[in-house]
């Protein structure tokens, strides 16, 4: 629909889906102790859809008095209820949840994509399934903890204070909150300001599932909000994904209590393509990689590292399926790559682009027109980039991919792991020994031979050095919200 | 310094210099700087007060060690760090005596000698089990191997301080290098000599120069330096200032520094276990596609 096309010889009919099924409130109080509740001084601000920027619904700015109502109610949650139930119990009532996000699936999928740009596709087949059976797969954990942490006494920390990111609203809430609950915590969570609907809705969801009250609270709003729930004294533990600056910022906040803490921060992930990759499928990997959710993933294969003798035959590839690519309508079916999530983030990314320009590096941007309204970025290429370009050091988290090349794999494990990052790295070979290799030289958290950007809640996430520490997912996942 | 007594005077006794222990070399502080730890208002040796300098050295020569001690079979660091066992056995009377010159009664040095020696056989069959015991395959829905192992985080810095100077050192340092990793530890301020006997032993059990660098020195004095150094991935505290820990928490955000602070009792017989390996790893998952066979028998 928003396509220019010489090449091609049609267009794709737009497929929207539908938003009649979807129940959006005018406007959205404080989850606090299983009942919204009204801020007793706090503003009202608008949550808008970043692909027309119209308003969808008035959210609650919550205010510190607001914050402590809730880790109290947290509390008295974890005093008299939570911790005295049996896991088992626990666990039915985190697989009512399991449920109810499953037969609500397509109504968050569409809200996901309204309230943060990312394509319907997306959010349909990734975001709201994974979350789902994230909380089937940790309600499970809830009775079986002792085989977990055999030989060992093991407690739940108390009040875990949650902290999420935009970019993937509803699965980062579920990564949050399902191990927490499955481990005995009781939660008070922040949701990203831009992004905070879908998580209010899992609110409700809470509710119908009929968990004791102020077991999960929700508050919303900005930065602020986010810096009460840490520095709050009756919190036990803080887990926050989002920019490795925030996330030091609580780190050293910190500091002078007994909090523990969990940080999945920002990264700044190599894709490895070697001469010896099945070439077309290594480019899916790179559009994947890069393009997947605008490129606002942490754990995005924005260094791309090709071995120089296929570097001719990967570009000229990765360029012509760029143009293929249909940038537009979140709410389409057929589009790949949906709006950025906000207006600043959009600033951030073009401000980068600029540098990329500045540093000398050479530019392609794919030819999409894009819509007029909203917030959009076509998928852009840098290559003759170095290691020492802004644009291949620093996250930009959009579509845009610093290309290097290399000639021997000593050389692209020095250049790969040279990053204060390191959350996750790809690889493309079809050496097996190659292969195993790389992934053990490498330095991240996860590594995606012959695939990228794969997640699901049996498999720990987290990062190595400044991306943070502690895992989300799989057993692994569970001993960041315990304590011995 | 030990006194001399007429006895004594038949022989003149040969005494020990203490030295700190890099890059498996025993230099002296770059900063030529010393103290004398006193035990009953005596000193007991003219010991090393290492420097900033010294630290960065330390940390050169551990970085250095790191991926070639990580790229050892773990069967070869089991063996290693049985052998370490093996040597202290042989100079059990010695770290008994050297305890004793730092204060502790002659008994309850011999336990704690005979506890630090096992406590290396104990941490020496972890290194070929451990990973073992938690990593793992995982079972995702897709057509995908997924399975999660652990890795060591890179160099730590040890501070120890404990009125127990043999068994906390080895406490924590075991662990740390039965992992892969390789350390700088910093000894006990008041009772540094076993550490350096230590670090002798060590020299001679083939664990290879810069997997364990041993300074002496202050503790408030160096903790703004190894707790901002960028090359270094952890730091495990042994002790419980409260001060103390609040000031590395706020420095190691710099790198985000791995921190672990232990106030455990070492002589403790369950103060030991795979955990204290597993806190100073990273879990890192890899995947890889599975090839599915449709109906034609083939994948292509």
């Amino acid at each position: 629909m928003t396509k220019k096309s010489k090449k091609k010889t049609w267009d794709l009919v737009p497929a929207p889906e539908s938003t009649s099924h979807v129940n959006i409130q005018s406007e959205y109080g404080l989850f606090i102790n299983g009942k919204f509740q009204k801020s007793k001084k706090g503003k009202m601000y608008d949550t808008i859809n970043p692909a027309n920027e119209k308003k969808i619904a008035k959210i609650t700015e919550a205010t510190k008095a607001d914050v402590d109502t809730a880790v109290l109610a947290a509390k008295k949650a974890y005093d008299n209820v939570w911790s005295k139930m049996t896991g088992a119990e626990r666990g039915k009532y985190i697989y009512r949840i399991a449920r109810i996000l499953q037969e609500r699936a397509r109504e968050f999928a569409v809200i996901e994509s309204m309230d943060g740009g990312k394509p319907i596709r997306e959010s349909r087949d990734i975001d709201i399934p994974l979350a789902a059976n994230h909380f089937f797969y940790y309600a499970g954990w809830a009775d079986k903890l002792d085989y977990a942490f055999p030989n060992q006494k093991i407690k739940p920390h108390g009040v875990a204070g949650q902290i999420t990111p935009w970019n993937f609203p509803l699965l980062m809430a579920a990564w949050k909150i399902a191990p927490a609950l499955a481990t005995g915590n009781t939660i008070v969570l922040k949701p990203a300001e831009t992004t905070s609907l879908t998580t209010l809705l899992l609110a409700e969801v809470i509710q119908e599932a009929g968990l004791p009250p102020g077991v999960v609270n929700i508050v919303t709003g900005h930065g602020p909000v986010g810096a009460h729930i840490v520095n709050h004294a009756k919190v036990n533990k803080i887990a926050f994904t989002g920019s490795t600056g925030v996330g030091k910022y609580i780190h050293n906040a910190l500091a002078g209590t007994d909090k523990s803490m969990t940080l999945e921060l920002g990264g700044k992930g190599a894709n490895i393509i070697f001469e010896d990759a099945a070439i077309d499928q290594a480019v899916e990997g790179i559009v994947n990689g890069i393009f997947f959710n605008q490129g606002h993933v942490c754990c995005a294969g924005s260094r791309l590292f090709v071995q120089e003798s296929i570097q001719k035959e990967v570009l000229k590839k990765l360029k012509h399926r760029i143009s293929t690519l249909i940038v537009g309508d979140p709410l389409d079916k057929n589009t790949d790559i949906g709006a950025i999530n906000s207006n600043k983030q959009l600033k951030v990314i073009k401000d980068y682009v600029k540098i990329g320009q500045k540093e000398g590096a050479d530019m392609y941007v794919g030819e999409q027109v894009l819509p007029k309204k909203g917030f959009w970025c076509a998928p852009t290429l840098f290559t003759n980039v170095s290691q020492s370009h802004i644009i291949s050091k620093e996250e930009i988290f959009g579509p845009v991919l610093a290309i290097q090349s290399f000639r021997t794999v000593a050389e692209v494990i020095k250049k790969a792991n040279n990053t204060p990052y390191g959350l996750s790295a790809g690889i493309w070979t079809d050496k097996g020994s190659k292969l195993f290799n790389m992934s053990s030289q490498l330095k991240a958290g996860v590594i995606w031979g012959n695939t990228f950007n794969k997640f699901d809640p049996g498999s720990p996430f987290g990062g190595y050095k400044e991306s943070g520490f502690g895992r989300e997912g799989g057993m692994h996942g569970l001993a960041d919200y315990i304590k011995t | 310094m030990p006194c001399l007594n007429l006895k004594d005077m038949t022989r003149i006794k040969v005494l020990k210099t203490y030295k700190i222990y890099i890059g498996g070399k025993f230099p002296r502080t770059e900063s030529g700087r010393y103290y004398v730890p006193k035990v009953n208002r005596k000193g007991i040796a003219n010991v090393c007060l290492s420097s900033r300098k010294d630290v960065r050295n330390a940390t050169q020569a551990a970085r250095k060690a790191q991926e070639p001690w990580a790229d050892r079979s773990a069967f070869n660091r089991g063996q290693i760090l049985y052998r370490i066992a093996e040597m202290m056995e042989g100079r059990f009377d010695q770290f008994v005596s050297e305890l004793i010159i730092q204060g502790i009664e002659k008994k309850k040095a011999e336990k704690e000698v005979a506890q630090s020696i096992d406590r290396w056989i104990y941490y020496a069959g972890w290194c070929d089990k451990f990973q073992q015991i938690y990593s793992s395959v995982n079972p995702v829905a897709s057509s995908h191997f997924n399975f999660s192992v652990l890795e060591p985080s890179g160099v730590h810095f040890i501070v120890v301080d404990n009125t127990s100077p043999l068994i906390s050192i080895v406490s924590t340092l075991a662990p740390v290098i039965a992992a892969g990793n390789t350390a700088i530890l910093l000894a006990p301020k008041k009772s540094p000599l076993s550490a350096i006997t230590l670090a002798e032993i060590l020299h001679t059990s083939d664990v290879p120069g810069g997997v364990v660098n041993i300074l002496t020195g202050d503790k408030d004095e160096l903790a703004d330096h190894f707790s901002t150094h960028l090359d270094i991935n952890g730091v495990i505290y042994s002790g419980n200032k409260k001060k103390y820990i609040t000031q590395l928490r706020k420095n190691a955000t710099s790198n985000l520094k791995r921190m672990r602070f232990y106030d455990e009792d070492w002589a403790k017989k369950d103060a030991q276990g795979p955990h204290y390996i597993k806190n100073v790893c990273e879990v890192k998952t890899t995947w890889h596609p599975i090839e599915v066979i449709g109906a034609s028998g083939s994948a292509y």
